[in-house]
């Protein structure tokens, strides 16, 4: 029976090796970024687009939908590829640009408005005989790699814009579910945490702890059934690199999560997905349909006698329940609200049972390790860090999207060399990373290299990877108060220091922000603080106060420039601006007064305007539609 | 856009999703999300009848109910507007989006207008910031939005002027 159905599994990976050849090695072979913001941008149009111009010139082409390489900026992107050539990536293909990106491939046409990314060239990594298939872009020219990729290390990306999230053959051909047949037929549980805790892993969520660990204690309390919970709730705002893995690379997180199972002694999964990602949770039920009809799910898998089944369950909305017992919670059907830990979910979790939960790509890189070994692993990064951070960098910088980075690397090479540093000549003010629960760090920290303690103990956190780059236009107290109505939208709350803390908080930075504050609200603003984190029942509450902490630590300047001086430097807070027209730059063109909202522009033709503060409600409409940079912004008013 | 009105609910409409869901533990919230896409919001009676098929305490479906951003108790208008206020977006402008709408339509988020033509809400980042800052109008992803944009979008779109 069992070599029956691990040679059935040999003789599909034949299989599918073979039509990836094929597929790839296509005369013509064509690859369109399918990622939710690949088809916000027009990748489904441009998709079409395509079918149209293949059929026009009359070439047979295979075409794979594929999952997001990340360059956000570029989308829609498309890559082709005809045999015996190079294969170019091209950015800006909206469905008008398709024809222009054809005759440039074919034709040697000149190219308007899409662009090329770059030269793509198929890349391996080998260890302990596996392999690791990516994708590497070099530019044209140079043949080096393109600078947005020159940092990065594709290991948990690796498969997102390589193959079809939804063909669980081209997750097969690139060596897929062979780490969890190596789990299965030749090593024991045990075997599988040791190599997990050796390789160094630590939860990608953004707390950090030892995911072989986890495992240890899950597989050691004396219960069951036991269940391996995936934590797909990304809800950081400006943070998207689960639903970049679970959209383009949904098995490797499956496959994961069988190992987990496997590990810990778990026969049920559960998968805990926003319901803001509507592509993800489509792609992840496929998926587990497609692992559920090869006999990866269910009954006996591979012949090893291991059981296991998955189940997706949708979010309703709360950010909250990215917390793992507010989680659980959620997916017993109750309020999403955290309970006090211990008891910890390795010794009671769902339905009261020993319950491992991971984040996404905590299981997506167990395969990984499986396949090419511990050793591999503990190799890359840094010392108590290994592997890579996965980023979705966003905000002021050149170039944004998600990347893939060693552990170890600095913040500087992050935002100036992958992200190509601050655009439009401003200056760089602030990183913030970890969200609303994390905290930002001014220029003077951008030498500090990129690890959970590196991170930690400059006054920041690793978090989940959202990582936001704001220039010298983002006013930090705004931002600080920012975060703090996320907060307070956010608690759920059942504690009293996160729900009236972050309430009387916000309530403080309004003051400041208004122009109303004192310098004593700092004080205020710091016990509250500790109130919450020494109060609050879980990490939410707890953490709340770090934005707001790490602005008065690295910018108390703006704070004090608010308080004392009723200014905001950087002319954002509306009660402490004014706009003012530039009379030596303003020529009359009325283009201001017709756009205003309350008509408190006033000025004839061709003469020079004036606004009238009393009227003007400071929406920054004329400033925004001024040819002729005519209109200032003026603080204090 | 929802398919009743208040004075015509058809509550055997849930019996299907009761067949697919009545065994499950725990499943209230997937009915809720279930009921939420038959009628369009949740309305009373259809809040006390998943209590009483789920035989579970209707005060406790109204407390998850509420809990949770994604359930709307109260009806919505035809159309939906949904800005993201997420980091990127509030950092590349969507506090003078908002400005806008409050200016040409009196409305806060999460209001709808008087006519029931459109409703406005916040979202908390769709996960697109590179296109910052994003709207969704009626289920259309927008990127970069501009005041203007938005207001021709909603000029175009709906019923209001």
């Amino acid at each position: 029976m069992q070599q029956a159905l691990v040679h059935d599994l040999a003789e599909r990976r034949t299989l599918a090796q073979t039509r990836w050849q094929a597929k790839t090695q296509a005369d013509v072979y064509i690859t369109v970024g399918m990622g939710t913001c690949g088809i916000a941008a027009g990748a489904n149009d441009a998709l079409k687009g395509i079918q149209r111009e293949l059929e026009a010139r009359g070439i047979r082409a295979e075409i794979s939908e594929v999952g997001c390489v990340g360059m956000c900026s570029y989308e829609p992107m498309v890559e082709i590829q005809a045999r015996g050539r190079e294969r170019i990536n091209y950015g800006n293909v909206t469905t008008r640009q398709v024809k222009e990106i054809f005759r440039h491939y074919f034709d040697g046409g000149a190219l308007r408005k899409a662009v090329i990314v770059g030269q793509v060239m198929p890349t391996t990594t080998e260890s302990h005989s596996h392999v690791l298939h990516s994708l590497s872009f070099r530019s044209i020219d140079a043949g080096e790699q393109i600078p947005f990729q020159s940092k990065q290390l594709r290991i948990v990306l690796s498969n997102c814009g390589l193959i079809d999230p939804e063909s669980i053959d081209d997750y097969l051909a690139v060596d897929g579910y062979s780490a969890l047949e190596k789990a299965l037929l030749e090593m024991t549980p045990e075997e599988v945490i040791e190599e997990v805790l050796n390789s160094g892993l630590r939860g990608r969520g953004g707390g950090g702890f030892p995911t072989g660990l986890k495992w240890r204690f899950a597989r050691a309390t004396p219960s069951w059934p036991k269940y391996v919970i995936c934590n797909a709730d990304e809800g950081d705002p400006g943070a998207f690199m689960d639903r970049s893995v679970l959209e383009g690379d949904p098995h490797s997180v499956i496959e994961g999560m069988i190992i987990a199972g496997y590990a810990i002694g778990a026969e049920y999964g559960y998968i805990y997905a926003r319901a803001e990602y509507p592509l993800a949770i489509r792609r992840l039920q496929i998926a587990i349909e497609q692992a559920r009809e090869l006999g990866l799910l269910g009954k006996d898998i591979m012949g090893s006698g291991f059981n296991f089944e998955l189940q997706i369950k949708e979010g309703a909305g709360a950010f909250v329940c990215g917390e793992e017992t507010a989680l659980m919670n959620s997916i017993m059907g109750e309020r999403g609200q955290p309970w006090p830990r211990p008891p910890y979910p390795a010794v009671s979790g769902v339905w009261n049972k020993p319950s491992n939960v991971n984040n996404v790509k905590s299981y997506a890189y167990t395969p990984r390790i499986l396949r090419l070994g511990a050793d591999w692993f503990k190799s890359l990064g840094t010392e108590n860090s290994p592997g890579t951070a996965v980023f979705a960098l966003t905000g002021q910088t050149q170039r944004t999207g998600l990347i893939e980075v060693p552990m170890g690397i600095t913040l500087r090479e992050i935002i100036f060399d992958v992200g190509g540093g601050v655009p439009n000549g401003k200056q760089f003010k602030a990183v913030q990373t970890g969200g609303p629960l994390g905290g930002c760090l001014p220029d003077a920290y951008l030498d500090t290299p990129v690890d959970f303690d590196s991170l930690r103990a400059a006054g920041a956190v690793m978090g989940s990877g959202g990582m936001i780059v704001a220039d010298e236009s983002t006013c930090m107290v705004e931002f600080a108060k920012y975060f703090m109505r996320f907060v307070v939208d956010e608690s759920c709350g059942k504690c009293p220091p996160c729900r009236i803390g972050s309430t009387r908080m916000l309530e403080i930075l309004e003051r400041i922000t208004a122009g109303e504050g004192t310098m004593s609200d700092l004080d205020e603003i710091k016990r509250l603080a500790r109130g919450m984190q020494l109060g609050s029942l879980c990490a939410l509450g707890q953490l709340a106060p770090s934005p707001v902490l790490s602005v008065i630590r690295h910018f108390e300047d703006e704070f004090v420039a608010h308080i004392e001086n009723k200014e905001c430097p950087a002319h954002v807070c509306q009660n402490l601006i004014t706009y003012r027209v530039i009379p030596d730059l303003c020529t009359g063109c009325m283009v201001c007064a017709r756009n205003c909202a309350v008509q408190a522009i006033s000025g004839e033709k061709l003469q020079v305007h004036e606004i009238d503060p009393e009227i003007c409600v400071r929406c920054g409409l004329c400033y925004a539609v001024c040819n002729f940079d005519a209109i200032e912004i003026i603080s204090p008013r | 856009m929802s398919k009743t009105n208040q004075h015509d609910i058809e509550l055997n409409l849930m019996d299907e999703v009761f067949a697919q869901y009545g065994e499950e533990k725990g499943a209230l919230i997937p009915v809720l999300q279930k009921a939420q896409a038959l009628y369009g919001y949740l309305p009373p009676e259809v809040l006390q009848h998943i209590s009483r098929r789920m035989k579970i305490p209707v005060s406790k479906v109204y407390g998850v109910a509420t809990f949770y951003a994604q359930f709307y108790l109260e009806r919505r208008g035809r159309h939906v507007l949904r800005l993201c206020d997420g980091t990127a977006c509030h950092v590349k402008g969507t506090p003078i989006l908002l400005t806008a709408l409050e200016d040409h339509y009196h409305l806060q988020p999460g209001e709808t207008t008087e006519d029931n033509e459109l409703t406005v809400e916040i979202v908390y980042c769709l996960g697109s910031c590179a296109l910052a800052p994003v709207a969704v109008f009626d289920g259309t992803v927008m990127g970069r939005m501009k005041q203007k944009t938005l207001l021709n979008t909603i000029k175009k779109r709906t019923d209001l002027k």
